[in-house]
Protein backbone atom coordinates (compact mmCIF):
# COMPACT_ATOMS: atom_id res chain seq x y z
CA UNK A 1 0.00 0.00 0.00
CA UNK A 2 1.32 3.48 -0.80
CA UNK A 3 0.33 6.82 0.56
CA UNK A 4 0.16 9.91 -1.63
CA UNK A 5 -0.53 13.56 -0.81
CA UNK A 6 -1.99 16.58 -2.59
CA UNK A 7 -1.19 20.27 -2.33
CA UNK A 8 -4.72 20.66 -0.91
CA UNK A 9 -3.55 18.60 2.08
CA UNK A 10 -5.41 15.39 1.37
CA UNK A 11 -3.82 12.00 1.81
CA UNK A 12 -4.73 8.95 -0.23
CA UNK A 13 -3.83 5.38 0.65
CA UNK A 14 -3.79 3.24 -2.48
CA UNK A 15 -4.08 -0.54 -2.60
CA UNK A 16 -4.37 -1.63 -6.24
CA UNK A 17 -7.44 0.17 -7.57
CA UNK A 18 -8.95 0.89 -4.15
CA UNK A 19 -8.04 3.93 -2.10
CA UNK A 20 -8.93 5.70 1.15
CA UNK A 21 -8.94 9.51 1.32
CA UNK A 22 -8.64 11.90 4.26
CA UNK A 23 -7.04 15.20 5.22
CA UNK A 24 -3.59 15.54 6.71
CA UNK A 25 -2.63 16.43 10.24
CA UNK A 26 -1.42 19.78 8.92
CA UNK A 27 -4.88 20.41 7.41
CA UNK A 28 -6.81 19.57 10.57
CA UNK A 29 -4.47 21.76 12.59
CA UNK A 30 -5.11 24.66 10.23
CA UNK A 31 -8.88 24.13 10.28
CA UNK A 32 -9.17 23.90 14.05
CA UNK A 33 -12.05 22.23 15.88
CA UNK A 34 -14.15 20.28 13.40
CA UNK A 35 -17.86 20.38 14.25
CA UNK A 36 -19.37 18.86 11.11
CA UNK A 37 -18.28 16.66 8.22
CA UNK A 38 -20.24 15.66 5.16
CA UNK A 39 -18.94 12.66 3.23
CA UNK A 40 -20.03 11.37 -0.19
CA UNK A 41 -22.42 8.42 -0.43
CA UNK A 42 -21.41 5.10 -1.98
CA UNK A 43 -21.87 5.22 -5.72
CA UNK A 44 -20.98 8.92 -6.07
CA UNK A 45 -18.81 9.53 -9.14
CA UNK A 46 -15.96 11.90 -8.37
CA UNK A 47 -13.78 13.76 -10.86
CA UNK A 48 -10.21 14.63 -9.89
CA UNK A 49 -10.20 18.10 -8.36
CA UNK A 50 -14.00 18.22 -7.94
CA UNK A 51 -15.88 18.74 -4.66
CA UNK A 52 -15.97 15.51 -2.72
CA UNK A 53 -16.75 16.32 0.90
CA UNK A 54 -17.25 19.26 3.25
CA UNK A 55 -15.67 19.86 6.61
CA UNK A 56 -16.77 22.64 8.96
CA UNK A 57 -14.82 24.10 11.83
CA UNK A 58 -16.31 26.42 14.45
CA UNK A 59 -15.32 29.27 12.16
CA UNK A 60 -15.84 28.20 8.55
CA UNK A 61 -16.80 25.58 5.98
CA UNK A 62 -14.12 24.09 3.71
CA UNK A 63 -14.41 21.84 0.67
CA UNK A 64 -12.48 18.62 0.39
CA UNK A 65 -11.55 17.91 -3.24
CA UNK A 66 -11.23 14.52 -4.88
CA UNK A 67 -7.49 13.85 -5.26
CA UNK A 68 -8.24 11.34 -8.03
CA UNK A 69 -11.22 10.33 -10.17
CA UNK A 70 -13.33 7.32 -9.31
CA UNK A 71 -16.43 5.89 -7.70
CA UNK A 72 -17.04 6.17 -3.97
CA UNK A 73 -17.45 2.78 -2.31
CA UNK A 74 -17.98 4.08 1.25
CA UNK A 75 -18.21 7.32 3.18
CA UNK A 76 -16.97 7.32 6.78
CA UNK A 77 -20.24 7.23 8.72
CA UNK A 78 -18.38 7.65 12.01
CA UNK A 79 -17.71 11.31 11.15
CA UNK A 80 -21.40 12.07 11.27
CA UNK A 81 -21.58 11.17 14.95
CA UNK A 82 -18.08 12.29 15.88
CA UNK A 83 -16.67 14.90 13.48
CA UNK A 84 -13.85 15.59 15.98
CA UNK A 85 -12.24 12.33 14.80
CA UNK A 86 -10.82 14.45 12.00
CA UNK A 87 -8.89 16.38 14.67
CA UNK A 88 -7.93 13.50 16.89
CA UNK A 89 -6.96 10.96 14.21
CA UNK A 90 -6.87 12.70 10.82
CA UNK A 91 -4.69 10.12 9.11
CA UNK A 92 -6.47 7.12 10.66
CA UNK A 93 -10.06 6.84 11.96
CA UNK A 94 -10.81 10.33 10.66
CA UNK A 95 -10.74 9.20 6.99
CA UNK A 96 -13.43 10.66 4.71
CA UNK A 97 -14.23 8.16 1.98
CA UNK A 98 -13.11 5.08 0.05
CA UNK A 99 -12.98 5.10 -3.70
CA UNK A 100 -12.34 2.80 -6.68
CA UNK A 101 -9.88 4.58 -8.93
CA UNK A 102 -10.86 5.06 -12.57
CA UNK A 103 -7.36 6.06 -13.67
CA UNK A 104 -4.40 4.97 -11.56
CA UNK A 105 -2.22 7.12 -13.84
CA UNK A 106 -3.54 10.18 -11.96
CA UNK A 107 -1.50 9.10 -8.97
CA UNK A 108 1.73 10.04 -10.74
CA UNK A 109 1.03 13.73 -10.28
CA UNK A 110 0.69 13.39 -6.49
CA UNK A 111 3.40 13.77 -3.83
CA UNK A 112 4.92 11.05 -1.72
CA UNK A 113 5.38 11.52 2.02
CA UNK A 114 8.81 13.17 1.76
CA UNK A 115 7.73 15.53 -0.99
CA UNK A 116 4.64 16.50 1.02
CA UNK A 117 6.73 17.11 4.12
CA UNK A 118 8.99 19.42 2.14
CA UNK A 119 5.91 21.13 0.68
CA UNK A 120 4.46 21.80 4.15
CA UNK A 121 7.82 22.99 5.49
CA UNK A 122 7.88 25.54 2.68
CA UNK A 123 4.50 27.04 3.64
CA UNK B 1 -4.08 36.12 4.46
CA UNK B 2 -1.23 36.95 2.07
CA UNK B 3 -1.36 40.73 2.48
CA UNK B 4 -1.17 40.50 6.25
CA UNK B 5 1.58 43.13 6.10
CA UNK B 6 -0.87 45.82 5.00
CA UNK B 7 -2.58 45.54 8.35
CA UNK B 8 -1.52 47.45 11.43
CA UNK B 9 0.00 45.74 14.43
CA UNK B 10 -1.63 45.86 17.84
CA UNK B 11 0.44 47.08 20.80
CA UNK B 12 0.34 43.46 22.04
CA UNK B 13 1.37 41.94 18.70
CA UNK B 14 4.58 40.36 19.95
CA UNK B 15 2.83 39.12 23.10
CA UNK B 16 0.18 37.30 21.04
CA UNK B 17 2.79 35.64 18.83
CA UNK B 18 4.79 34.57 21.89
CA UNK B 19 1.63 32.98 23.30
CA UNK B 20 1.26 30.93 20.12
CA UNK B 21 -1.55 32.87 18.49
CA UNK B 22 -2.55 32.31 14.91
CA UNK B 23 -2.72 35.78 13.39
CA UNK B 24 -5.26 36.87 10.78
CA UNK B 25 -6.20 40.24 9.26
CA UNK B 26 -9.29 41.76 10.88
CA UNK B 27 -10.59 45.34 10.85
CA UNK B 28 -7.31 46.58 9.37
CA UNK B 29 -5.18 44.93 12.07
CA UNK B 30 -3.18 41.75 12.44
CA UNK B 31 -5.17 40.03 15.14
CA UNK B 32 -5.06 36.74 17.07
CA UNK B 33 -7.89 34.49 15.92
CA UNK B 34 -6.96 31.66 18.26
CA UNK B 35 -4.28 30.31 20.58
CA UNK B 36 -4.96 26.70 21.62
CA UNK B 37 -8.25 26.39 19.71
CA UNK B 38 -11.58 28.15 19.47
CA UNK B 39 -13.60 25.46 21.23
CA UNK B 40 -11.30 25.21 24.26
CA UNK B 41 -10.96 28.99 24.51
CA UNK B 42 -14.72 29.49 24.31
CA UNK B 43 -15.43 26.95 27.06
CA UNK B 44 -12.60 28.30 29.21
CA UNK B 45 -14.14 31.77 29.09
CA UNK B 46 -17.54 30.42 30.17
CA UNK B 47 -15.96 28.57 33.11
CA UNK B 48 -12.89 30.60 34.11
CA UNK B 49 -11.67 33.91 32.66
CA UNK B 50 -10.56 34.85 29.16
CA UNK B 51 -8.27 37.73 28.28
CA UNK B 52 -9.10 39.42 24.97
CA UNK B 53 -7.10 42.11 23.22
CA UNK B 54 -9.65 44.46 21.71
CA UNK B 55 -7.23 47.32 21.09
CA UNK B 56 -8.41 47.52 17.48
CA UNK B 57 -11.60 49.10 18.73
CA UNK B 58 -11.84 52.87 18.70
CA UNK B 59 -11.63 54.62 22.07
CA UNK B 60 -12.97 58.15 21.85
CA UNK B 61 -13.52 61.00 24.25
CA UNK B 62 -16.12 63.70 23.73
CA UNK B 63 -15.43 66.75 25.84
CA UNK B 64 -17.21 70.05 26.14
CA UNK B 65 -20.30 71.56 27.63
CA UNK B 66 -23.43 70.07 26.12
CA UNK B 67 -21.61 67.05 24.65
CA UNK B 68 -24.33 64.65 25.80
CA UNK B 69 -27.14 66.77 24.36
CA UNK B 70 -25.24 67.18 21.09
CA UNK B 71 -24.61 63.44 20.85
CA UNK B 72 -28.31 62.79 21.32
CA UNK B 73 -28.92 64.13 17.80
CA UNK B 74 -27.08 61.13 16.35
CA UNK B 75 -27.77 58.38 18.93
CA UNK B 76 -31.20 57.31 20.29
CA UNK B 77 -30.13 56.91 23.94
CA UNK B 78 -30.84 59.24 26.86
CA UNK B 79 -27.20 60.28 27.20
CA UNK B 80 -27.85 63.49 29.13
CA UNK B 81 -29.48 61.37 31.88
CA UNK B 82 -26.44 59.08 32.12
CA UNK B 83 -24.93 59.56 35.59
CA UNK B 84 -21.17 59.71 36.17
CA UNK B 85 -19.76 56.19 36.32
CA UNK B 86 -22.59 54.72 34.26
CA UNK B 87 -22.46 53.39 30.74
CA UNK B 88 -24.96 52.51 28.04
CA UNK B 89 -25.13 50.57 24.79
CA UNK B 90 -26.12 52.84 21.93
CA UNK B 91 -26.16 53.19 18.16
CA UNK B 92 -24.69 55.78 15.83
CA UNK B 93 -27.45 56.71 13.39
CA UNK B 94 -27.24 58.00 9.82
CA UNK B 95 -29.61 60.79 8.80
CA UNK B 96 -32.13 58.19 7.62
CA UNK B 97 -31.96 56.20 10.88
CA UNK B 98 -29.74 53.44 9.48
CA UNK B 99 -27.22 52.02 11.93
CA UNK B 100 -23.66 53.26 11.27
CA UNK B 101 -22.20 51.50 14.29
CA UNK B 102 -22.99 50.25 17.75
CA UNK B 103 -21.08 51.62 20.71
CA UNK B 104 -20.79 51.85 24.46
CA UNK B 105 -20.99 55.34 25.92
CA UNK B 106 -19.67 56.02 29.44
CA UNK B 107 -20.11 59.19 31.43
CA UNK B 108 -16.72 59.46 33.17
CA UNK B 109 -17.78 62.60 35.02
CA UNK B 110 -15.25 64.60 32.99
CA UNK B 111 -16.34 63.64 29.50
CA UNK B 112 -18.05 60.94 27.48
CA UNK B 113 -15.83 57.94 26.78
CA UNK B 114 -17.05 55.99 23.77
CA UNK B 115 -15.89 52.62 22.46
CA UNK B 116 -16.72 51.94 18.80
CA UNK B 117 -15.99 49.08 16.42
CA UNK B 118 -12.51 48.88 14.92
CA UNK B 119 -13.59 48.30 11.33
CA UNK B 120 -15.59 51.53 11.12
CA UNK B 121 -13.91 53.74 13.72
CA UNK B 122 -12.46 56.22 11.20
CA UNK B 123 -15.86 56.60 9.51
CA UNK B 124 -17.50 57.06 12.91
CA UNK B 125 -15.03 59.77 13.87
CA UNK B 126 -15.53 61.65 10.60
CA UNK B 127 -19.31 61.36 10.95
CA UNK B 128 -19.31 62.53 14.56
CA UNK B 129 -17.03 65.47 13.78
CA UNK B 130 -19.35 66.48 10.93
CA UNK B 131 -22.46 66.27 13.10
CA UNK B 132 -21.27 67.64 16.43
CA UNK B 133 -20.84 71.35 17.16
CA UNK B 134 -17.31 72.73 16.82
CA UNK B 135 -16.93 73.43 20.55
CA UNK B 136 -17.25 69.72 21.39
CA UNK B 137 -13.81 68.10 21.22
CA UNK B 138 -13.52 64.57 19.88
CA UNK B 139 -10.28 62.89 20.94
CA UNK B 140 -9.31 59.55 19.39
CA UNK B 141 -7.26 57.84 22.12
CA UNK B 142 -4.80 56.19 19.74
CA UNK B 143 -2.19 55.61 22.40
CA UNK B 144 -4.55 53.57 24.57
CA UNK B 145 -4.92 49.80 24.39
CA UNK B 146 -8.08 47.95 25.42
CA UNK B 147 -8.25 44.56 27.12
CA UNK B 148 -11.34 42.59 28.05
CA UNK B 149 -11.27 40.10 30.91
CA UNK B 150 -14.39 37.97 30.70
CA UNK B 151 -15.79 35.03 32.60
CA UNK B 152 -17.06 33.98 36.03
CA UNK B 153 -13.53 34.13 37.52
CA UNK B 154 -12.67 37.53 35.99
CA UNK B 155 -13.38 39.50 39.17
CA UNK B 156 -11.25 37.17 41.30
CA UNK B 157 -8.33 37.38 38.90
CA UNK B 158 -8.51 41.14 38.53
CA UNK B 159 -8.67 41.64 42.30
CA UNK B 160 -5.45 39.64 42.73
CA UNK B 161 -3.23 41.87 40.56
CA UNK B 162 -3.79 44.83 42.86
CA UNK B 163 -5.85 47.45 41.07
CA UNK B 164 -6.33 50.38 43.41
CA UNK B 165 -8.75 53.27 43.64
CA UNK B 166 -7.43 56.66 42.56
CA UNK B 167 -8.37 58.02 45.99
CA UNK B 168 -8.47 56.30 49.35
CA UNK B 169 -11.88 55.02 50.18
CA UNK B 170 -13.07 54.96 46.56
CA UNK B 171 -14.33 51.65 45.17
CA UNK B 172 -12.14 48.95 43.62
CA UNK B 173 -13.12 47.32 40.29
CA UNK B 174 -14.84 44.45 42.12
CA UNK B 175 -17.28 46.98 43.61
CA UNK B 176 -18.57 47.90 40.16
CA UNK B 177 -21.80 46.41 38.88
CA UNK B 178 -22.63 45.63 35.26
CA UNK B 179 -22.42 48.74 33.06
CA UNK B 180 -20.54 50.82 35.62
CA UNK B 181 -17.07 52.24 35.17
CA UNK B 182 -14.39 54.17 36.98
CA UNK B 183 -10.75 55.32 37.05
CA UNK B 184 -8.21 53.13 38.84
CA UNK B 185 -4.46 52.72 39.30
CA UNK B 186 -2.31 49.65 38.73
CA UNK B 187 1.32 50.09 39.82
CA UNK B 188 0.76 53.80 39.33
CA UNK B 189 -0.59 53.29 35.78
CA UNK B 190 -3.99 54.90 35.20
CA UNK B 191 -6.65 52.43 34.06
CA UNK B 192 -10.21 53.02 32.93
CA UNK B 193 -12.10 49.93 34.06
CA UNK B 194 -15.69 49.08 33.32
CA UNK B 195 -17.77 46.07 34.28
CA UNK B 196 -18.90 45.19 30.80
CA UNK B 197 -18.04 43.06 27.82
CA UNK B 198 -19.41 41.17 24.87
CA UNK B 199 -19.49 37.52 25.90
CA UNK B 200 -22.61 37.36 28.08
CA UNK B 201 -20.39 36.65 31.11
CA UNK B 202 -19.43 38.84 34.02
CA UNK B 203 -16.24 40.68 33.24
CA UNK B 204 -14.33 43.88 32.70
CA UNK B 205 -12.96 46.05 29.95
CA UNK B 206 -9.73 47.80 30.78
CA UNK B 207 -8.38 50.82 28.95
CA UNK B 208 -4.64 51.15 29.54
CA UNK B 209 -1.86 53.30 28.03
CA UNK B 210 -0.35 51.21 25.20
CA UNK B 211 3.15 51.33 26.72
CA UNK B 212 1.86 49.46 29.79
CA UNK B 213 -0.39 46.91 28.11
CA UNK B 214 2.31 44.22 27.86
CA UNK B 215 2.92 44.32 31.60
CA UNK B 216 -0.79 44.34 32.38
CA UNK B 217 -1.48 41.42 30.00
CA UNK B 218 1.37 39.49 31.63
CA UNK B 219 0.07 40.18 35.13
CA UNK B 220 -3.42 39.03 34.19
CA UNK B 221 -2.29 35.98 32.18
CA UNK B 222 -0.17 34.85 35.15
CA UNK B 223 -3.35 34.23 37.13
CA UNK B 224 -4.39 30.57 37.08
CA UNK B 225 -7.93 31.44 35.94
CA UNK B 226 -6.81 33.47 32.95
CA UNK B 227 -5.95 32.38 29.41
CA UNK B 228 -5.61 34.53 26.30
CA UNK B 229 -8.60 34.14 23.98
CA UNK B 230 -8.74 34.94 20.28
CA UNK B 231 -11.28 36.51 17.96
CA UNK B 232 -12.73 33.15 16.98
CA UNK B 233 -14.06 32.45 20.47
CA UNK B 234 -15.03 36.10 20.89
CA UNK B 235 -17.36 35.61 17.93
CA UNK B 236 -18.89 32.33 19.16
CA UNK B 237 -19.29 33.76 22.68
CA UNK B 238 -21.07 36.90 21.52
CA UNK B 239 -23.28 34.86 19.20
CA UNK B 240 -24.40 32.59 22.05
CA UNK B 241 -25.03 35.73 24.11
CA UNK B 242 -27.35 36.97 21.33
CA UNK B 243 -25.24 40.08 20.80
CA UNK B 244 -25.11 41.54 17.28
CA UNK B 245 -21.84 42.03 15.43
CA UNK B 246 -21.68 45.27 13.52
CA UNK B 247 -21.15 44.83 9.78
CA UNK B 248 -22.89 41.47 9.96
CA UNK B 249 -26.07 41.66 12.05
CA UNK B 250 -26.31 45.45 11.94
CA UNK B 251 -25.46 47.74 9.04
CA UNK B 252 -26.56 51.05 7.49
CA UNK B 253 -29.44 49.28 5.73
CA UNK B 254 -31.26 48.48 8.98
CA UNK B 255 -32.74 50.68 11.70
CA UNK B 256 -32.52 49.93 15.44
CA UNK B 257 -36.04 48.46 15.63
CA UNK B 258 -35.35 46.01 12.81
CA UNK B 259 -31.99 45.26 14.41
CA UNK B 260 -33.65 44.06 17.65
CA UNK B 261 -32.05 47.00 19.47
CA UNK B 262 -35.21 48.87 20.49
CA UNK B 263 -33.95 48.69 24.07
CA UNK B 264 -31.30 51.25 23.06
CA UNK B 265 -34.02 53.80 22.29
CA UNK B 266 -34.58 55.40 25.69
CA UNK B 267 -38.07 56.18 26.95
CA UNK B 268 -37.48 59.94 27.01
CA UNK B 269 -36.18 59.85 23.45
CA UNK B 270 -39.25 57.92 22.30
CA UNK B 271 -41.39 60.76 23.58
CA UNK B 272 -39.34 63.67 22.31
CA UNK B 273 -37.71 62.24 19.16
CA UNK B 274 -35.23 64.66 17.62
CA UNK B 275 -32.55 62.18 16.63
CA UNK B 276 -31.45 60.98 13.19
CA UNK B 277 -34.23 58.97 11.59
CA UNK B 278 -36.50 59.42 14.62
CA UNK B 279 -39.60 59.69 12.46
CA UNK B 280 -38.93 56.36 10.76
CA UNK B 281 -37.70 54.71 13.94
CA UNK B 282 -40.58 55.84 16.16
CA UNK B 283 -43.04 54.74 13.46
CA UNK B 284 -41.37 51.31 13.36
CA UNK B 285 -41.65 51.17 17.17
CA UNK B 286 -45.35 51.98 17.05
CA UNK B 287 -46.36 49.88 14.03
CA UNK B 288 -43.75 47.17 14.21
CA UNK B 289 -40.90 46.84 11.72
CA UNK B 290 -41.29 45.11 8.34
CA UNK B 291 -38.55 42.64 9.28
CA UNK B 292 -36.54 41.87 12.37
CA UNK B 293 -33.34 40.27 13.57
CA UNK B 294 -34.07 36.99 15.39
CA UNK B 295 -32.15 34.00 16.70
CA UNK B 296 -32.43 30.49 15.33
CA UNK B 297 -31.70 27.11 16.79
CA UNK B 298 -30.72 24.61 14.12
CA UNK B 299 -31.75 20.97 13.82
CA UNK B 300 -28.85 18.62 13.30
CA UNK B 301 -25.16 19.38 13.30
CA UNK B 302 -24.59 21.26 10.08
CA UNK B 303 -23.78 24.92 10.74
CA UNK B 304 -25.80 27.56 8.91
CA UNK B 305 -23.60 30.55 8.20
CA UNK B 306 -23.79 34.21 7.22
CA UNK B 307 -25.39 34.77 3.82
CA UNK B 308 -27.62 31.69 3.78
CA UNK B 309 -31.08 32.55 2.39
CA UNK B 310 -34.05 31.78 4.65
CA UNK B 311 -37.23 30.20 3.28
CA UNK B 312 -40.80 29.78 4.43
CA UNK B 313 -41.68 26.85 2.14
CA UNK B 314 -41.08 28.33 -1.35
CA UNK B 315 -40.81 31.98 -0.36
CA UNK B 316 -37.48 33.56 0.41
CA UNK B 317 -38.21 35.52 3.60
CA UNK B 318 -34.82 36.61 4.86
CA UNK B 319 -31.13 35.96 5.27
CA UNK B 320 -28.76 34.66 7.93
CA UNK B 321 -26.38 37.37 9.17
CA UNK B 322 -24.35 35.36 11.73
CA UNK B 323 -24.14 31.65 12.23
CA UNK B 324 -21.89 28.90 13.39
CA UNK B 325 -21.42 26.27 16.02
CA UNK B 326 -22.18 27.30 19.59
CA UNK B 327 -19.69 25.40 21.77
CA UNK B 328 -21.68 25.91 25.01
CA UNK B 329 -25.00 25.29 23.28
CA UNK B 330 -23.48 22.16 21.73
CA UNK B 331 -25.23 22.76 18.43
CA UNK B 332 -25.28 25.23 15.55
CA UNK B 333 -26.95 28.60 16.16
CA UNK B 334 -27.69 31.53 13.88
CA UNK B 335 -29.14 35.03 13.69
CA UNK B 336 -30.86 36.58 10.73
CA UNK B 337 -33.50 38.92 9.42
CA UNK B 338 -36.95 37.66 8.53
CA UNK B 339 -40.32 39.24 7.78
CA UNK B 340 -42.07 40.32 10.98
CA UNK B 341 -44.96 37.85 10.61
CA UNK B 342 -42.40 35.03 10.97
CA UNK B 343 -40.53 36.26 14.05
CA UNK B 344 -42.68 34.45 16.64
CA UNK B 345 -40.79 32.08 18.90
CA UNK B 346 -41.12 28.53 17.64
CA UNK B 347 -41.69 29.50 14.00
CA UNK B 348 -40.04 26.85 11.83
CA UNK B 349 -38.25 28.07 8.71
CA UNK B 350 -35.51 26.68 6.50
CA UNK B 351 -32.08 27.94 5.51
CA UNK B 352 -30.47 26.86 2.27
CA UNK B 353 -26.95 25.51 2.62
CA UNK B 354 -25.12 24.05 -0.38
CA UNK B 355 -28.42 23.61 -2.20
CA UNK B 356 -30.12 21.80 0.68
CA UNK B 357 -32.77 22.95 3.11
CA UNK B 358 -31.91 22.96 6.81
CA UNK B 359 -34.81 23.35 9.27
CA UNK B 360 -34.36 26.02 11.92
CA UNK B 361 -36.58 27.38 14.66
CA UNK B 362 -36.96 31.00 15.75
CA UNK B 363 -35.56 31.04 19.29
CA UNK B 364 -35.44 33.61 22.04
CA UNK B 365 -31.97 35.08 22.50
CA UNK B 366 -29.61 34.84 24.30
CA UNK B 367 -28.91 31.20 23.53
CA UNK B 368 -26.94 30.98 26.79
CA UNK B 369 -28.28 33.01 29.76
CA UNK B 370 -26.38 36.19 30.54
CA UNK B 371 -24.48 36.06 33.82
CA UNK B 372 -23.79 39.74 34.31
CA UNK B 373 -23.03 41.10 37.77
CA UNK B 374 -26.09 43.29 37.88
CA UNK B 375 -26.84 45.75 40.65
CA UNK B 376 -29.49 44.30 42.95
CA UNK B 377 -28.64 40.76 41.89
CA UNK B 378 -25.36 40.47 43.78
CA UNK B 379 -24.32 36.92 44.61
Amino acid sequence: MSRYFTEEHEWIDVDGESATVGITDYAQEQLGDIVFAEVPAAGTELAKGGDAAVVESVKAASDIYAPVSGTVTEGNGALEEDPALVNSDPEGDGWFFRITLSDTGELEALMNENAYKAFVDGL
Amino acid sequence: MSDESKNLKLPLDGWHRKKGARIVPFAGYQMPIQYEGIMAEHLWTREQAGLFDVSHMGQLQLTGEGAAEALEKIVPGDISALKPGKMRYSLLLAEDGGVLDDMIITNTGKNLYIVVNGAVKHDDIAFMRAHLPGDITLDHMESAALLALQGPKAAEALARIGVEPVQDGWPVPGDLFFMEAGPFLWNGVPLGVSRSGYTGEDGFEISVPAEHVNALADALAEQDEVKPIGLGARDSLRMEAGLPLYGHDLDPGVDPVEGNASFAISKARREEGGFHGSERILKALADGPARKLVGFSIDGKMPVREGAPIYDSDDEVGRVTSGGFGPSVGAPIAMGYVESSLTGEGTILEAEVRGRRVPMTVTKMPFIPHRYHRRGKAK
